[in-house]
């Protein structure tokens, strides 16, 4: 199952011209973009792992894909996304966050229900990826 | 068949309108042209009129420029030779010029299209070695990142390499800088800038810098009467002017300036420049109670000048300067 998350989740998977496109036009706004991958890619977990530190004071993009290029060669198997981080006064949070890498195999997510009080049912997803312990998914 | 049919006419038209044309059935290449629309004119012109002396510094840029633009007409017509190299070495004494050319060179550079954003990151040891080991090679990484699309400028670039101790870290950087200068020479230009002598000792004992290294730009010391235009030039930037007679007296410091040790060419006479505008505001202060005009405010006279410690020291050689201290 193709996960998709972010900015461009409803588009096929971005080429790397288009995301050095994205990346350019992040730095045009005076955005800082920073690398993050993650083997844990429930929806709800929104802590990935930074490759690196945020890269503030950039000018081009060939900076972050060479970072991006080196990523993708150390967690080749992994989930990897790219966010730009807005600093102005009064947004201070992310305005673009976009998949860039993903594994070869994606199985997927179970959804679970659960029976509660009376005939209620709750329902929550699972990754499959996480039943095995981290590092040795995907 | 098709193409036979699409091309006669064609070529039957050119023939008839314009005979020699036809030998290349090529496109005319207008230099002139590119020359314009690159606008790279303006700013030789610039540094034609801001940089006093310095030829064979100001012919290599123009060389290079004249290379960059030939480039992009036979990349025009699907020629290429790949990217030229373009990291260059500046070696020079002391205010010389270095860092301010480096920044002209960024512009340059630029508006020729062969570094996209034009900017200039000036670095020294301290900014790409790091203290402990597994310290430095993402320090450089930064830095070279940073300066990715632009101009890397690297001042005292001799300290990254110190021989007495065979564990220092800046053989590391040296390392990383040596293959981001090769693998993506079109991403960005190193320019590393330091004292002569220094400097070509580190290139002698780093033959792989030395060899990547493609244009080694000597920068020649100025003589007196090329400070003296700088000096001008300084004092206009900064709206001020020299009486006739301040004009000789800075003319004169000047000379006797470079023969004193520590002479750092334009810097001295910055800072020669600066203590003048030191001693005129005192001596107008000194004066406070009469009505000051602009002229008074903009005007350095010679005694500002001739009050220094370059003349004073040759006194006994020069009694004419002793009413002035």
């Amino acid at each position: 199952m193709r996960l998709t998350q972010g900015t461009f989740s409803f588009l096929p998977d971005l080429t790397d011209a288009q995301i050095r496109g994205q990346i350019e036009y992040c730095l045009r706004n005076g955005w800082a973009v920073s690398i993050e991958y993650t083997d844990d890619p429930h929806p709800r977990n929104t802590y990935w792992e930074m490759f690196g530190q945020p890269m503030f004071d950039i000018r081009d993009a060939a900076g972050i894909m060479s970072e991006l290029q080196a990523c993708r060669r150390t967690f080749a198997q992994h989930y990897i996304k790219i966010n730009a981080f807005d600093s102005s006064l009064g947004r201070e949070s992310l305005r673009l966050s976009f998949i860039v890498g993903r594994p070869d195999k994606e199985p997927g997510f179970a959804l679970e229900r659960r029976e509660a009080g009376g005939r209620h049912v709750q329902y929550t997803t699972r990754s499959y990826a996480v039943e095995r312990p981290e590092g040795e998914r995907y | 068949m098709m193409d036979s049919i699409a091309n006669t006419p064609a070529n039957g038209q050119a023939r008839r309108e314009d005979p020699p044309a036809q030998a290349g059935a090529a496109p005319q290449l207008d230099l002139d042209a590119a020359f314009r629309d690159s606008n790279i004119g303006e700013v030789l012109d610039k540094l034609e009129r801001e940089l006093i002396g310095l030829e064979p510094v100001k012919s290599r840029i123009r060389d290079i420029a004249a290379l960059l633009l030939v480039d992009k007409l036979r990349h025009s017509l699907g020629l290429s030779a790949g990217a030229p190299s373009l990291h260059m070495s500046f070696t020079g004494n002391p205010g010389t010029g270095k860092t301010t050319v480096a920044l002209r060179m960024a512009e340059i550079l630029h508006r020729l299209g062969y570094v996209r954003k034009g900017h200039l990151v000036a670095v020294t040891r301290d900014d790409l070695v790091g203290q402990y080991i597994g310290h430095t090679a993402p320090k450089t990484r930064e830095v070279l990142k940073r300066a990715m699309g632009g101009v890397l400028f690297i001042d005292e670039a001799y300290y990254l390499y110190r021989p007495e101790n065979e564990r220092d870290y800046g053989q590391e950087a040296i390392e990383i800088l040596l293959q981001v200068m090769e693998n993506q020479r079109e991403d960005l230009v190193v320019i590393f800038a330091g004292y002569k002598d220094r400097m070509d000792t580190f290139f002698r004992s780093n033959p792989g810098m030395s060899s990547r290294v493609a244009h080694h730009i000597d920068f020649p010391d100025y003589t007196p009467g090329e400070l003296h235009a700088i000096a001008g030039l300084m004092l206009e930037q900064m709206q001020y002017r020299l009486d006739s007679e301040a004009d000789t007296a800075l003319l004169e410091y000047i000379e006797r300036r470079i023969r004193q040790p520590h002479f750092a060419n334009a810097r001295s006479v910055r800072n020669a420049l600066d203590r003048a505008r030191l001693r005129q505001a005192s001596r107008l202060f000194d004066r406070r109670g009469g009505v000051l005009s602009k002229e008074d405010l903009v005007t350095i006279k010679a005694a500002d000048i001739r009050a220094s410690r370059v003349f004073t020291a040759a006194k006994s050689v020069e009694p004419g300067v002793s009413d002035n201290r």
